[in-house]
């Protein structure tokens, strides 16, 4: 089916499509857990509100099929977390993981303006009666799907009578509540009447008090008839329990600022309202007043004390922060109300930004950089102090700035991990396999941009390690290993990178086979030499696999070059390690991207270079008597590279020379340098495609002078020059 | 470097149009004007190591690494001396996809010149001494032949790469430690 979408809501459509796979994917991972640690309270609520918020924003567009979908799976999970319905992990996480995907094929369609194919339709209908047949019969008429987008809302969808639950302690006597409700602003947009609620509500209960809040209304010009400025506090007495007058707002719930609190802890809670709600200390207490939820005597003194307080140091205090100090409320509660408001107040102040703006403000940011430390410099050249002072000061702001530009860019390497325990589940059940999938330094931050790009060729390497590297658990079985199959997920900050890896206890590479393919596939000649690396790395080369039987898991040999490709497309590189019979380790290893790093600036030659600040472990002049190609440090033979030599620079005579120690996870090397000039931040911009295989340099960078300096790399140094290369080093027993 | 023969015989359509005019060693060469994008005064470029010698490093403009190339020692001539008048013409083109910025070295800008497809003849097989791909045509006017260059063949990205990666593995064996 086609819906027709007005354009100017396209845009919001986008939002809804964006917030509800992101929704999606909570729900499963939520699910995903639920098979080792079970599901706690706080998830199933999750749950319920993700599918509750697709429901209702659905509802808004108008696009009634998935409204309908998800209806019935909210209305599963609400019976599951009332307590109606028992949750059998068995039988529900594959139901409900496959409603989550069938919603996600919804929206792709939705997206993509598709029609609903047959086998769409036929999947959505086996659904529909699959989360029929697990309901268990219902001792009561469950709540009637609700129209959301429907224009006159008439919220009164329960009956009336519905009776208090028995654990309920007053359930004989009406109980004081305090409801304290005010409307989201698009409250009439979404088509609800506030009023109609307060009707509803009075079906339930006595309202014994009620103050109509109008702060926010604004001037009339101003004032928009269409939004809702308004907001109530009620004192209400009733025999419901909070569950079911929260119920009484479910149609609302997204848009506004709800309360209910029982009147007789009513401190700490109000509290925690008194912090959260927009108006004013003094004219909340008034209200509070006004529907006799506070006494007078407590205001009066709570204000005073405020004012006094205010009068002798100048400092405003929040009433709340009084209530406590006078000893109104109990701290500890209070402590546990104002930890649990922070955390709403964090998720609600989330912001989605476009990713291009970042960059461009990065971008920026960048270039200020370069001008605050020449400004800086030119400051340093006039030798006059205050001014120095300034641009240093400016300086040291513009790289706070630049901390936390770049930090927005960065996301935990927990996002891109999130789909691969589904991945892992799904795949090992397709082969029939029994695999486990561990995954450490989730913590990790990269470069959104870089994170984007690693995604695929993890998702292939994993599907790979699971296809052809585990082994089926009969044969792990009769080789004394553990049946079940262990997938690793590792990442890590590394010398000058990061380092992910991705590690199985397979069967590991098989060397032979490998040559085999690649001298078959005219790769390699017969008689070539190579080493275990060399060889491995032949499976990188396009067209080449040397799974016997192809299967749909883990593709037709289009892959590993494919990854190689994306790996190296963003500066970054990749090696495999593999023992017979124990496993395979495929090493990716990315720079920061950062755009911007801390570097040394050293003079070879006579030319500027930089080295990566966190890649420098020391700096030490050079003794000219030691033996060539080596240093003795702390006892321990340091391999030394002299980068003029490499660079084929000339010397920079008669000026003292100096050895950085550079190293990168256990390796380690001296390279010998002219000057070192300090150190200094710099922006990396990229060489462009003409210097792309150019050993040892990495990039480029403009110092604040504006002049250019080459960054080395140190990974690629370390690596041609620790181990023993194809150009035999000349002292290496030293 | 020395001359290849032109395997494909590319007929030089569409090559009509207005062409830079620049001076370089004594010759005057045509660059097609739709890929100059500015032209900026002789700045010394930084340069990289282990590069092959028609690079003759980067320079910054404006925020941005440009490389900057020695024509002259990429036509395999000898290297291009810095006069008073030299300047660096900035080029963008899409080469395989890519936009690509590089800056080359002249001695001198002289004119824009318009051709018209009559006017341009197809380049001979030798006596340019230059690699005939590199040719687009040749531009006639009051009686004598201006060179037009294929800019996109003179700074092939992917054939400077690899003599980049060419000279890279060159100096490998040489790598001393002190």
């Amino acid at each position: 089916m086609m819906i027709d979408i007005d354009p100017a809501l396209q845009g919001a459509m986008e939002t809804f499509f964006e917030e509800s796979r992101d929704l999606l994917q909570e729900m499963e991972q939520i699910l995903l857990g639920v098979e080792t640690h079970g599901l706690e309270a706080e998830q199933l609520n999750a749950l319920f509100r993700a599918a509750h918020t697709i429901k209702g924003s659905a509802g808004l567009f108008g696009l009634d099929p998935l409204v309908r979908f998800t209806h019935r799976l909210e209305n599963l999970l609400d019976r599951i977390r009332a307590g109606q319905q028992a949750f059998a992990a068995e039988q529900m996480v594959p139901l409900l993981l496959a409603c989550a995907d069938h919603l996600g094929a919804y929206l792709a369609m939705l997206q993509g303006a598709e029609p609903f194919q047959p086998d769409f339709l036929a999947e959505d209908v086996r659904l529909l009666e699959a989360l029929e047949a697990v309901q268990q019969p219902q001792p009561e008429g469950s709540r009637l799907p609700a129209p959301v987008s429907n224009r006159p809302a008439s919220p009164v969808v329960q009956p009336a009578d519905t009776p208090a639950p028995a654990d309920q302690p007053q359930a004989s006597q009406p109980a004081s509540w305090h409801i304290s409700l005010r409307f989201g602003v698009d409250t009439f947009r979404d088509g609800m009447d506030p009023l109609s609620f307060l009707q509803y509500l009075r079906q339930m209960g006595e309202i014994l008090g009620l103050v109509t809040l109008t702060d926010q209304l604004p001037k009339f010009a101003e004032l928009d008839p269409e939004s809702c400025y308004l907001g109530f506090e009620i004192a209400f007495a009733s025999t419901a329990s909070k569950a079911e007058l929260a119920a009484v707002f479910d149609f609302v719930k997204d848009s506004c600022t709800l309360h209910i609190l029982p009147s007789h802890d009513r401190l700490p809670e109000y509290l925690r309202m008194i912090e959260s709600l927009p108006e004013a200390d003094h004219k909340l207490g008034e209200i509070l007043v006004a529907v006799g939820s506070l006494t007078p005597e407590e205001l009066q003194q709570a204000l005073g004390q405020q004012r006094e307080e205010e009068d002798r140091s100048g400092q405003h205090h929040p009433l709340g922060e009084i209530l406590v100090a006078s000893q109104m409320v109990q701290e500890p509660l209070v402590q546990g109300a104002l930890a649990k408001q922070q955390q709403q107040r964090a998720q609600r102040q989330m912001l989605r930004i476009h990713a291009e703006e970042l960059d461009q403000l990065v971008d920026l940011v960048g270039e200020l950089v370069i001008a605050s430390a020449g400004n800086r410099l030119r400051a340093q050249e006039e030798e006059r102090e205050l001014r120095v002072e300034a641009a240093v000061q400016v300086a040291r702001l513009v790289e706070e700035i630049r901390d936390r530009a770049l930090h927005l860019r960065m996301i935990e390497v927990n996002e891109i991990y999130q789909r691969f325990p589904r991945v892992v589940r799904d795949t090992a059940k397709q082969l029939g396999k029994d695999i486990r999938l561990e995954i450490r330094g989730e913590q990790t931050e990269l470069d959104k941009s870089m994170a984007e790009k690693i995604v695929d060729p993890l998702m292939h390497l994993v599907r790979n390690a699971m296809d052809h590297g585990i082994e089926p658990a009969a044969t792990r079985q009769a080789t004394g290993k553990d049946p079940q199959g262990r997938i690793l997920l590792q990442a890590r900050h590394d010398a000058s990178g990061i380092l992910i890896e991705v590690q199985d206890d397979g069967a590991g590479l098989q060397r032979d086979k490998i040559l085999r393919k690649a001298i078959e596939k005219g790769l390699v000649q017969e008689d070539q030499k190579l080493s275990d690396a060399e060889v491995f790395a032949l499976i990188f080369a396009p067209g080449f696999s040397t799974a016997e039987k192809i299967s749909d898991i883990s593709g037709r040999g289009v892959g590993m070059d494919v990854v190689k490709q994306n790996i190296e497309s963003i500066r970054g590189s990749i090696d495999i390690e593999s023992q017979p019979g124990q496993g395979t380790t495929i090493r990716i290893r990315l720079p920061l991207t950062l755009s911007i790093i801390d570097g040394f600036v050293v003079r070879i030659g006579k030319g500027l270079f930089v080295i990566p600040s966190d890649a420098v472990e020391e700096c030490l002049e050079y003794p000219q008597v030691e033996a060539a190609g080596y240093l003795q440090l702390r006892g321990q033979p340091l391999p030394l590279l002299d980068l003029a030599a490499m660079f084929q620079v000339e010397q920079d005579a008669g000026s003292r020379r100096n050895v950085i120690v550079v190293g990168q996870g256990s390796e380690r090397i001296g390279v010998l340098v002219g000057a070192i000039l300090g150190n200094q931040q710099t922006v990396i911009k990229p060489l462009g495609r003409l210097f792309e295989s150019l050993p040892g340099i990495s990039a480029a960078t403009i110092l604040g002078n504006g002049e250019l300096a080459p960054i080395l790399d140190i990974a690629h140094l370390l690596q041609h020059h620790t181990r023993p290369s194809r150009t035999a080093q000349p002292t290496s027993s030293s | 470097m020395a001359q290849v023969p032109a395997t494909t015989g590319e007929p030089a359509t569409s090559s009509a149009g207005q062409f830079l005019i620049v001076q370089l060693q004594e010759e005057a060469f045509g660059l097609d004007i739709t890929v100059v994008r500015e032209i900026i005064a002789y700045v010394a470029p930084t340069p990289v190591p282990m590069m092959p010698n028609f690079v003759l490093g980067v320079i910054n403009l404006r925020g941005q690494v440009v490389p900057v190339i020695d024509m002259a020692r990429r036509f395999g001539r000898k290297p291009t001396t810095i006069y008073k008048r030299s300047c660096i013409i900035i080029l963008d083109f899409s080469d395989d996809g890519q936009r690509q910025r590089i800056g080359i070295v002249v001695d001198a800008v002289n004119e824009v010149i318009e051709f018209s497809a009559q006017q341009i003849e197809v380049p001979p097989q030798f006596g340019t001494g230059l690699r005939t791909d590199f040719l687009r045509g040749m531009g006639k006017i009051d009686g004598r032949f201006i060179v037009l260059l294929e800019m996109k063949k003179v700074l092939s990205l992917e054939e400077m790469a690899q003599l980049v990666a060419l000279r890279g593995t060159e100096i490998e064996p040489d790598e001393q430690t002190v």
